[in-house]
């Protein structure tokens, strides 16, 4: 059993976002990077079943070297070997491409990613990859299982869940409720030092898509406060003049 | 060329973001002087699709469509862009749709852009609004390819309605069973209530609740209202609430016109799955509480006492 796991390196969720040249580009100065927290959660269940079946877990990250602390942490977290294309992180088909390429060198049995990363939410990454490969796809699970060359998992539906079964190789998301994600320990820490951290070079590939400008949400021009005492004025409010209902 | 809108049902029904696509999709074809064509595939919702803006409605029924399968259901929508000569596919953001549009975008070799939230700029090439940085921030993206592909977030675009009747076209279907690569064993859908995603009102209670007994003061104020109900993380945690109504980062990422959060902080993780909210109130004791700037109106008190007198003035408004 041989284990994909993509990590997408993030800021922090508490970041402030600020934007420079002309608003062309991400400020990342003096932002704080972590581990994707969906990255986290698809890490230790790909462990977890790794760890039943006598099985490794390969991580993989499209990024340049200052992504290389926050792979350290993967593999203190437990992955055996990681490997990081060195490029921007361009858009979710170059990202897609990247690993499909590796993926082809490699004999994976399952590739796991999150949801979707928090910086450019775009929740692609699974689905171009699994087409790339011609690879079934689970998406958004909360449940993964793995026995006699099937996975078996639970994935959110518009209003529920639904229980579904793939052979493999197939490609899965994760979703929050799939585990509690590992913390690293001392020992991880030390080990993760000498493990294989490997750096590939990117392959070359047309622009799908680009930024062009960032913007920042309209912000709220100020609370209006009612007092409790005249809670009521707030329904008068929703019905007369927004007319919400 | 034409634009192509997956028209998605759910057992039988058009849910509503398809018919804000369909009024997306023709408003973009009217921008680009060109035909709006949707497909349905499987059991479909009765509305004929002209009424929101089609010009022509593919349908494909198979028994094959029962079940949903993102591989069978790509290999449907890019068939009929083939045939029908469409270079770029609208697709709501539902579950469904963002299973569906990456495994179209490799198909059609597209660029593809989700979390859209705004009418495409045609004017210089073919530019989107879309929502970034977990909704903390708007990117502006441009997509250089022939082929595009647009997931439209839900409740950010209006229905437009046209006297109009949309032309029925049928087309080959080369499906086969050995396109359906994962099998579904069982489904759960909760019944009876309003989708989060589609609700154009949403209650929802935090830790401020104190637990699932008071629960019934969220309930009667949706019902009274007409909203569904939604929590906060750390009610999902506890496992006061189903995981399915958890909105913000970790959870539901929702738009609808009127959120009301009870007994809520507002975290940055929780702000960024609601943020999009037209209106929004903020019930709570903590007047320092930080969701109070990031809200329309606010009201310092405890939910507990608040959302009853909610409740009875909108029944009396009612009446």
């Amino acid at each position: 059993m041989k284990i994909l796991v993509c990590i997408s390196v993030v800021p922090d969720t508490t970041t402030k976002i600020t934007f420079k040249d002309n608003d062309t580009t991400f400020d990342k100065s003096s932002v704080q990077y972590i581990l994707n927290p969906y990255d986290e959660l698809s890490l230790t269940r790909a462990l977890e079943i790794a760890e039943q079946n006598a099985g490794t877990v390969h991580t993989i990250t499209v990024g340049e070297s200052d992504c290389d602390p926050i792979i350290r942490k993967a593999l203190a977290i437990g992955a055996h070997e990681a490997y990081r294309v060195d490029a921007q992180p361009k858009n979710a088909p170059f990202v897609a491409h990247q690993i499909a390429s590796h993926v082809k060198s490699e004999n994976y049995d399952l590739i796991l990613t999150g949801r979707e990363s928090i910086d450019y939410n775009g929740g692609m990454v699974q689905g171009l990859l699994a087409e790339l490969l011609q690879w079934p796809l689970i998406n958004v699970a909360t449940e993964i299982n793995y026995s006699d060359q099937e996975i078996t998992a639970c994935r959110d539906i518009d209003g529920g869940r639904e229980n579904v079964k793939s052979s493999i190789p197939c490609v899965v998301s994760a979703q929050k409720d799939l585990c509690e994600p590992r913390i690293p320990n001392m020992r991880g820490i030390m080990m993760a030092r000498s493990k294989p951290l490997n750096v590939i070079k990117a392959i070359d590939l047309p622009e799908f898509t680009e930024i062009t400008k960032y913007e920042l949400p309209p912000s709220k021009t100020g609370v209006k406060l009612i007092s409790a005492e005249n809670a009521e004025e707030l329904i008068d409010i929703l019905h007369n003049e927004e007319k919400l209902f | 060329m034409a634009v192509l809108i997956f028209a998605e049902s759910d057992s039988g029904f058009y849910k509503k973001s398809t018919f804000e696509a369909i009024s997306y999709g023709r408003k973009l074809a009217d921008q680009l002087g060109t035909t709006c064509i949707a497909i349905s595939i499987g059991n479909k919702g009765t509305e004929n699709l002209g009424s929101f803006g089609a010009h022509q409605e593919v349908l494909y029924v198979n028994e094959l469509y029962q079940t949903f399968n993102p591989q069978s259901y790509a290999k449907a929508i890019s068939q009929t862009a083939q045939q029908l000569d469409c270079n770029v596919i609208i697709i709501s953001q539902t579950y469904t749709g963002k299973s569906i549009a990456p495994l179209l975008a490799i198909k059609q070799n597209a660029s593809i852009a989700t979390g859209v939230i705004g009418m495409a700029n045609t004017i210089d090439g073919f530019t989107v609004k879309t929502t970034a940085f977990s909704n903390k921030a708007i990117a502006h993206v441009k997509l250089n390819q022939e082929q595009k592909i647009l997931t439209i977030i839900p409740n950010s675009y209006q229905i437009n309605t046209y006297s109009e009747t949309s032309e029925i076209i049928n087309l080959e279907d080369t499906i086969a069973a050995s396109d359906i690569n994962s099998t579904v064993l069982s489904t759960h859908k909760e019944t009876g209530k309003i989708p989060l995603t589609e609700a154009e009102l949403v209650i929802s209670g935090g830790r401020g609740l104190k637990g699932t007994e008071n629960w019934n003061l969220v309930e009667e104020l949706a019902s009274a209202l007409g909203a569904a109900t939604a929590c906060s993380k750390p009610v999902s945690d506890m496992e006061w609430r189903p995981h399915s109504e958890h909105v913000g980062q970790t959870g539901i990422t929702i738009k609808p016109n009127l959120y009301i959060a009870a007994g809520i902080s507002g975290a940055i993780q929780h702000l960024a799955g609601v943020s999009g909210s037209k209106v929004i109130c903020v019930i709570n004791t903590d007047p320092e509480a930080p969701f109070f700037k990031a809200a329309d109106y606010g009201i310092v008190g405890d939910a507990l006492e608040v959302l009853p007198r909610l409740t009875r003035r909108i029944l009396e408004i009612k009446k």
